[in-house]
């Protein structure tokens, strides 16, 4: 197939989205790793709703955030666990603009937790993508919010015990709890049907930001194949087999 | 035209940052400036202008560090605590060059301290408090006219070195009131924030923006690797050294023995110079404005020409270091501390009595 001029102008079946650079540059992630799976499904929304033009995205710390290389909409990368203070402020002052945060679980529920609690308090009228991986990914697998029971990580070495590190943190859940949250959902990635309900929800996130009704909260799942020790394969067969079951896959509020 | 107004020093801080053009206002409440935030709160909504009371300091400098990557006129107000609270973000918006607005009231500490007026934090205020070791340009106020003038030279100099810049008061000045000008400031033409995030379809290039504040990680253009992004700025430092220091002398021009204060003191001290010319004697102030870039040349050509020194300053002492490294051992230097306050409470002040007396002992 030739890959010149004539061809990239036809209408784009397959490939990267439109808003990724060409090529996208240091995708810096692992080998199964489902964060380039969820950017993907961000980028996908904008382009089809065409709001990436208003988009500005406000990032995290951890490895999602490594999008900022990769896609050319307007992003600005945060302080650990401030996105959403920082988000904040860029819609108040800016409300024509489409504010969404992209962050991890460690970096919304632990060091972030103030701020996610705060948004949510005011309800924000901003849309949140976290990234939930069950372990801090970038920093080598340490335990996080929502590390399993028993999930052993590199600070929980002999698995999560609750008496000594508590439950895991169901952020959708919580989410939904605040009157200032109109739309709260988890989804996964580990199969091309559960892709395009992940895709459903965040569009309808979007949405209600549009419709300008307050915050809106989609969890993805996603796969950590370092971390967890597990080959890609089997990183699937975990979320369907173990986390899907502690993190059910659904629409909470909204 | 000028407005003149009567208004306390805190409100004046509103005054100043309306008339700058501040586009938002984000603040946590905390003694001694409620004052400011409640003035933003009462002011800015009516003229469409945001007001956010943030769940936490760390909240209000983040919504800070968003504001201000979104190219607006943004600003904050806190006293000590509050203070140590935004370090971490006040280093991120150096590093990200993000230009905002931090009014610092100071009170007493270490701790929670008092929640009166003290001058406790010079050395965080002036040093770059937070990781990494920084500079911002510290305006340091000693009147509520000042504070007005000060507030929006802080805007223009924020947006002129894209770096945040800290208004030092304390919480007499907060609670003071006087007469006032109302009015804007022009101080001059600055660039356009082509470098904001506005949503590529508002980049007059189309192109997207990216602000981070990790340039040993990820290379933030034009600056190819971490060094070369070190060494842009530490010639921003240098710059600002060099065209932003600014002090007030008085009767210093034959003073045998130069007073040094900031702020309150600074008023205090000023006092004291009249007590002591009334009874002949040679004293004079030098008032550092910008605490930092710190005058220290003026302070060592004094010392050069004999004169002694004598700082004063509500905390134990921290002016006094500066004093030090500028006269180079070449003078002696004393100190009137918070230890001579005339009451042994948070309610105790530096008064000018106190000061005279020492000037007594020194000259």
């Amino acid at each position: 197939m030739k890959n010149d001029e004539n061809t990239r102008k036809k209408e784009l079946v397959c490939g990267n989205p439109r808003i990724w650079k060409d090529p996208p540059g240091a995708m810096m992630y692992c080998s199964g790793c489902q964060h380039p799976v969820i950017h993907r499904i961000i980028s996908e929304v904008l382009e089809e709703m065409d709001i990436y033009e208003e988009a500005i995205c406000i990032l995290g710390v951890g490895c999602h955030a490594f999008i900022q290389v990769s896609w050319s909409i307007d992003t600005l990368s945060c302080a650990h666990g401030r996105a959403l203070d920082s988000a904040t402020a860029i819609k108040r002052l800016n409300p024509d603009a489409i504010v969404f945060t992209v962050q991890g679980d460690g970096d919304c529920l632990a060091i972030g937790a103030g701020a996610f609690i705060g948004a949510m308090t005011r309800g924000e009228r901003i849309t949140t993508i976290m990234y939930n991986n069950t372990n801090y990914g970038t920093t080598g697998g340490q335990l996080a919010p929502t590390t399993l029971i028993g999930q052993k990580t590199t600070t929980t070495p002999l698995g999560r015990n609750p008496k000594l590190e508590g439950y895991p943190v169901r952020a959708a859940e919580l989410a939904a709890d605040f009157e200032g949250t109109v739309y709260s959902a988890r989804g996964s990635v580990n199969s091309p049907a559960n892709y395009k309900r992940a895709k459903k929800y965040i569009k309808k996130a979007f949405q209600k930001q549009i419709d300008g009704l307050g915050y809106s909260f989609v969890e993805v799942l996603s796969a950590c194949p370092p971390n967890w020790h597990l080959s890609p394969v089997d990183c699937i067969k975990r979320i369907e087999e173990e986390i899907i079951p502690e993190f059910p896959l659904s629409e909470i509020k909204g | 035209m000028a407005e003149r107004m009567f208004v306390q020093g805190n409100e004046a801080v509103g005054w100043g940052a309306l008339y700058a053009g501040c586009d938002g206002f984000f603040g946590y409440p905390i003694t001694p400036q409620n004052e400011v935030t409640q003035w933003f709160a009462s002011e800015f909504p009516k003229r469409g202008k945001v007001f956010l009371q943030s769940q936490s300091e760390v909240g209000s400098i983040n919504m800070l560090y968003g504001g201000a990557a979104a190219g607006f006129r943004v600003m904050t107000s806190t006293s000590s605590p509050g203070w140590g609270l935004m370090q971490e973000t006040i280093s991120h918006c150096v590093a990200a060059e993000l230009p905002c607005i931090i009014v610092l009231v100071q009170r007493g500490g270490p701790g929670a301290g008092s929640i009166r007026h003290a001058q406790m934090d010079y050395i965080s205020v002036t040093r770059g408090g937070g990781q990494g070791g920084y500079k911002n340009i510290v305006l340091a106020p000693a009147s509520v006219q000042e504070i007005h003038d000060l507030v929006q030279l802080a805007f223009y100099l924020a947006d002129k070195y894209r770096n945040p810049t800290i208004v030092l008061a304390d919480g007499i000045l907060g609670q003071v009131s006087e007469s006032v000008d109302v009015k804007t400031i022009d101080f001059g033409p600055l660039n356009e924030k082509d470098w904001a995030l506005r949503g590529i379809g508002k980049q007059k290039d189309g192109k997207c923006r990216l602000i981070n504040s990790a340039a040993g990680v990820l290379p933030v253009p034009p600056y190819p690797n971490y060094i070369s992004w070190l060494r842009h700025m530490d010639e921003k430092y240098k710059q600002m050294e060099a065209d932003e220091l600014r002090y007030e002398t008085y009767k210093a021009e034959d003073a045998e023995l130069i007073l040094i204060a900031y702020g309150y003191t600074a008023r205090v001290s000023k006092e004291t110079v009249n007590m002591a010319r009334l009874q002949g004697l040679k004293v004079g102030l030098i008032r550092p404005i910008t605490a930092w870039p710190f005058p220290y040349d003026i302070i060592r050509e004094k010392a050069i020409q004999g004169c002694k020194f004598l700082v004063v300053v509500d905390s134990l002492g921290l002016l006094i270091e500066d004093v030090k490294i500028a006269v180079e051992s070449r003078a002696d230097v004393g100190l009137v501390s918070i230890l001579d306050r005339h009451l042994p409470t948070d309610g105790g002040m530096i008064m000018p009595g106190r000061v005279f007396e020492e000037v007594k002992r020194l000259i």
